[in-house]
């Protein structure tokens, strides 16, 4: 480091991010800490923070009134089934566009990049007709399709910036050596790309299961994931703050601790392999 | 077996064309080097062959096969690249026998061949390591193990040596010329480095601007360039060309006099100048005189003469060997 940087500055900056820190995390924390709490204590004005009746009373109602396991496996199938599914296809596309470009791959990608751009509600419709007419309605194939289609245009840009920091003439030699198209890309270039096909799969999942609105829309029962299992907290017979913590607790948790686990693929991948 | 045949091959890139109406005959077992200036579409060329790139017009027969729809997997060659292109992620015995596994030959077979190159090659020691863990001379040679280990009909070298120290290039440059002597494997070998193309071809390609500006021996085109270009790229420090009424004394709009082929005296000559730099490397000195009427002119003097920047000398070219162009810059033959 050629700039010397004075302790007081340090400890500013060091100050400054644990504040940000915590005031992003707030709101977990809070919706954590309400799990715990009766639903009295959950509306009392002042608020309560930490000097109140403990209880897993909600944890207990949550499991009874409805089945937190079932709708955990639709949000694993949904959000893994609908990353690899990405894959197959992103990889093949980054690939082409990463290796092979022609003059309109530029326009095709921030094409694919404008369809994030457009709300989902706009094509709620035509959508819910396709699904119902076509019986998907409700089915986790339906769900992994649209999940899937969602997320492309985030995978191919992901791959896609990550494969252009793989030098062409690897490949080539590759090519060279007798390695057919397929070959080519199962043993040179996915080894080669391992951390950002990972953190790809990392961000994917994380969204897919994330992912409120369509899931909400399109299924009911047999395909519900997590979020419908927050959703049917928020009821019209009445705010149970204390039950809707506790049930949101339960569907980040897995991805709460995922996420922990792989901080530094996500940050990669989040900057989009901006950064070496 | 692996003759190859270019005929009227052309490239485009959009409108740019990079590669016009190229003919050539690479026999089988020879040694031949692309060269030419940045630019001049030399590795395109190599690149043509390769399959890497598709021609626009044109034939390439390998073996009398006309290849230009074979991809590059199926022509049978193999390639060397300017930066290795090694598989990071596989150990050196995996990147060398990677063209084996490929083709599908049995474990047994492709161990023996790998050892066998790795042996020749001096790589035994570090077949286990990966590529980020050896030297610049040693991943050149891994690539070329890879080369060599699948018996290609020819071997193709897009400037492999640039990335390597002067000394350590020698080196390898003998090398690569004695294993190509040993398996007698045709080999295309693309450089812009004049020295190294006059020392390991059989025969050198001029390329200039997409083009073939000669096609001969070393001393050929030493002896007889075909024409301005090929006589100042081939040749260092590069051959002095002498214009206007100077040249008119042999008839022509222009003469060439290699530094080599010019004697430096103070008694008397036929030109006369003021010596500007005089650059010693031991063995030659090399004179930088701005003659009378005609301009600068290199010279290469014997050591005794001790000019120094400032002397007054004369030249005098060798009539024999005096190359004379015509207006077109083309060499002009009694």
């Amino acid at each position: 480091m050629a700039r010397r940087v004075s302790t007081t500055r340090k400890l500013a900056v060091t100050a400054a991010a644990w504040i940000i820190g915590f005031l992003i995390f707030f709101p977990i924390l809070w919706m954590i800490v309400t799990s715990f709490k009766t639903e009295l204590d959950a509306f009392s004005t002042p608020p309560k923070f930490l000097f109140f009746d403990w209880t897993l009373e909600n944890y207990t109602v949550v499991q009874e009134r409805s089945d937190y396991l079932r709708h955990a496996m639709n949000s694993i199938v949904l959000s893994v089934g609908s990353t690899l599914v990405g894959l197959l296809v992103g990889i093949p596309a980054a690939w082409a566009m990463a290796f092979a470009p022609t003059k309109r791959t530029r326009d095709t990608l921030l094409w694919m990049l404008s369809t994030k751009m457009m709300p989902p509600v706009g094509v709620l419709v035509p959508i819910y007709l396709l699904f119902r007419d076509g019986g998907l309605l409700d089915s986790r194939a339906g769900l992994i399709f649209i999940l899937f289609m969602a997320n492309l245009p985030i995978i191919i840009w992901m791959l896609y910036t990550y494969f252009k920091e793989i030098p062409k003439d690897i490949l080539e030699a590759s090519r060279m050596d007798g390695a057919t198209t397929a070959k080519e890309v199962i043993f040179v270039l996915a080894p080669m790309a391992v951390p950002g096909i990972a953190s790809t799969i990392l961000l994917n999942v994380i969204l897919a299961w994330n992912e409120a609105f369509w899931t909400l829309n399109l299924t009911t029962v047999d395909a519900a994931p997590l979020t419908m299992f927050i959703a049917s907290y928020s009821s019209p017979e009445g705010l149970f703050w204390a039950k809707l913590s506790a049930a949101s607790t339960l569907a980040i948790a897995p991805i709460l601790v995922l996420g922990w686990f792989s901080q530094k693929q996500l940050v990669r991948g989040l900057t989009f392999g901006a950064v070496k | 077996m692996g003759k190859i045949v270019l005929e009227g091959v052309e490239k485009s890139f959009g409108n740019v064309n990079v590669i016009s109406d190229v003919d050539l005959t690479v026999e089988d077992g020879s040694f031949v080097v692309f060269v030419g200036p940045s630019g001049c579409g030399k590795s395109t060329l190599l690149r043509l062959i390769a399959g890497l790139e598709d021609v626009t017009a044109g034939k390439i027969l390998i073996d009398g096969i006309d290849v230009v729809d074979t991809p590059p997997a199926k022509r049978g060659l193999s390639m060397v690249f300017q930066s290795y292109a090694l598989y990071p992620h596989m150990s050196v015995r995996k990147n060398i026998g990677f063209g084996l596994r490929m083709a599908g030959r049995p474990k047994g077979e492709i161990e023996q061949k790998v050892n066998a190159a790795a042996a020749t090659l001096n790589l035994t020691p570090f077949l286990d390591r990966r590529p980020g863990q050896l030297s610049g001379g040693q991943r050149q040679r891994v690539a070329i193990g890879r080369a060599i280990v699948r018996e290609p009909k020819a071997f193709l070298f897009d400037e492999p040596l640039s990335n390597l120290d002067a000394a350590l290039r020698v080196q390898m440059r003998l090398e690569i010329a004695k294993l190509q002597d040993t398996l007698a494997t045709t080999a295309i070998y693309v450089t812009h480095d004049q020295v190294e193309a006059m020392t390991m071809a059989d025969r050198i390609v001029v390329l200039n601007a997409g083009r073939i500006e000669q096609v001969g021996s070393p001393l050929e085109l030493y002896n007889r360039p075909a024409n301005l270009f090929v006589a100042g790229f081939i040749g260092s420090p590069k051959m002095n060309f002498v214009g206007g009424p100077a040249a008119a004394k042999w008839d022509v709009a222009t003469v060439g006099v290699r530094p080599e082929h010019i004697t430096a005296s103070r008694d008397g000559g036929t030109w006369s100048g003021t010596v500007s730099v005089a650059e010693h490397v031991g063995s030659d000195t090399f004179l930088y005189v701005s003659v009378d009427q005609i301009g600068d002119v290199t010279v290469r003097a014997v050591g005794e003469l001790g000019a120094k920047p400032g002397d007054r000398i004369h030249l005098t070219p060798d009539p024999d060997r005096i190359h004379r162009f015509d207006a077109n810059g083309k060499a002009i033959r009694p």
